[in-house]
């Protein structure tokens, strides 16, 4: 690497905006950074208000480049959440914040980067790996997949019927969802991560996002189960 | 630019004063790493100063606990926004380890180095005069592996990515290179207060 990388502040206008599930927000952003992230990165957000007080975030990308100009974020909105409830309650098609990124370099993937890819899960923290699916499905079908998923519940979850419409059509792909508020429902254990592993074979990459919790608990999981530590990339947020 | 109907929400003055721009409040202590937590065994932990690549002193786990001990409040501030009011950290100070070492910094930067490969740079005059600790507690307890433990470098006053998890050991360097981060976009001194997030900032 030897030009520095530089991150500006970037124009972007929401083309899009629709509710993905109860409690998550997919807005499409027009902006010249739709053109050159790799799949797993974030971008930082920011907001304006009239008096000059700005807030900023960051928010994972859950769309891989598809040409169209735009990116896909899919914005969880929190409770009392400053920039989150500005977008799931005011936001609307042409409304214009800025963005600036790709940011994470090391929890990405492309297709040449290789496999077989082990991908976990929990909450809105599949939103990087969507992203990696995504880019998965555009011309790297031939690399084994799971995505290891724990949600509370199945109304919960994100991109499900995609997920699941890809699981049933693509054999190098295994769908491993964990519903931890359901009946019959439960939390990620060893006999899951096995399965997916028979599924993937030994992985090239793992990437684990979610709340600290439930990456400690995967992390600890995968290495027990014999994947080495160093192909583990993770991603965690909250306490 | 302004965001049509952004309005934000406003800290109190006592508290916007305390965070520098573009960071809000947590009473979380949110965990961010690029991978696993490494296994660092007590047994066999060792802590190791260098210039380039000659060793200058290496201590063990007793040896460490035995160096007299600083301990620091106040609040730390993460680059991805989040900042943590008074927090209570326990360590070595870089002043003590240097003089238990014999030695005066041998060159004006170093980088921090962990268990896990990581890496960061900070320049010496950042550590010195009782401005950074390699950290052994937090809240009076030892540091969870989770937070790093059992010994992170500490340097409050920079973005939290500079303090080090599971360290193993600081290498003078002749010129300010870049660690982990900062080869990939993030700023090479990461002051908060300037915003110094990524490079060019």
């Amino acid at each position: 690497m030897t030009e520095p990388i530089v991150f500006r502040w970037h124009r972007a206008e929401i083309a899009g905006i629709a509710l993905a599930t109860p409690h998550v927000t997919s807005v499409r952003l027009r902006c010249p950074l739709a053109e050159s992230y790799r799949a797993g990165q974030h971008v930082d957000v920011r907001l304006t208000a009239e008096d000059g007080y700005q807030a900023q975030r960051s928010y994972s990308v859950a769309s891989a480049q598809d040409g169209s100009g735009t990116l896909e974020l899919l914005i969880e909105g929190l409770p009392d959440g400053e920039v989150s409830g500005w977008f799931t309650t005011v936001a609307q098609v042409g409304d214009q914040v800025e963005l600036r990124g790709p940011i994470g370099g090391s929890f990405s993937w492309d297709g040449p980067d290789g496999g077989p890819l082990l991908l976990g899960g929990g909450g809105s923290g599949v939103v990087p790996l969507l992203a990696m699916l995504r880019r998965r499905a555009q011309g790297w079908r031939g690399i084994p997949a799971a995505l290891i998923y724990s949600v509370h519940t199945r109304a919960e979850a994100i991109a499900l019927p995609e997920l699941e419409r890809l699981a049933a059509e693509d054999p190098g792909f295994s769908l491993h969802l964990a519903t931890t508020r359901e009946a019959g429902g439960k939390r990620i254990d060893a006999g899951l991560i096995a399965e997916a592993l028979r599924r993937t074979g030994p992985p090239g990459k793992v990437f684990l996002c979610g709340s600290n919790r439930f990456v400690a608990a995967a992390s600890d999981l995968i290495v027990a189960a014999g994947v080495a530590p160093g192909v583990i990339r993770t991603e965690r947020f909250g306490a | 630019m302004v965001t049509r109907g952004f309005v934000g929400r406003r800290q109190p003055p006592e508290t916007g004063a305390r965070l520098p721009p573009g960071q809000y409040l947590t009473d979380d202590f949110p965990i961010l790493q690029i991978g696993p937590n490494p296994t660092v065994d007590l047994a066999t932990w060792q802590f190791t100063l260098r210039e380039g690549s000659r060793p200058i002193k290496t201590w063990s786990w007793d040896a460490f606990e035995a160096l007299p001990r600083t301990t620091w409040h106040g609040d730390i501030h993460c680059v991805t926004k989040w900042s943590k009011f008074d927090t209570a950290w326990e360590g070595v100070s870089f002043d003590d380890l240097l003089a238990d070492a014999g030695i005066s910094a041998p060159t004006p930067f170093l980088l921090a180095e962990s268990y896990d490969d990581y890496t960061t740079n900070v320049p010496v005059t950042d550590l010195v005069g009782g401005r950074a600790l390699v950290a052994t507690r937090y809240a009076g307890q030892p540091i969870h592996p989770d937070h790093g433990g059992p010994a992170r470098l500490f340097v409050p006053h920079l973005y939290f990515w500079k303090s080090a998890k599971w360290l193993k050991g600081l290498r003078f360097t002749t010129s300010d290179t870049a660690g982990f981060w900062e080869l990939r976009g993030y700023h090479m001194y990461g002051d908060p207060w300037r915003e110094q997030r990524y490079t060019g900032d």
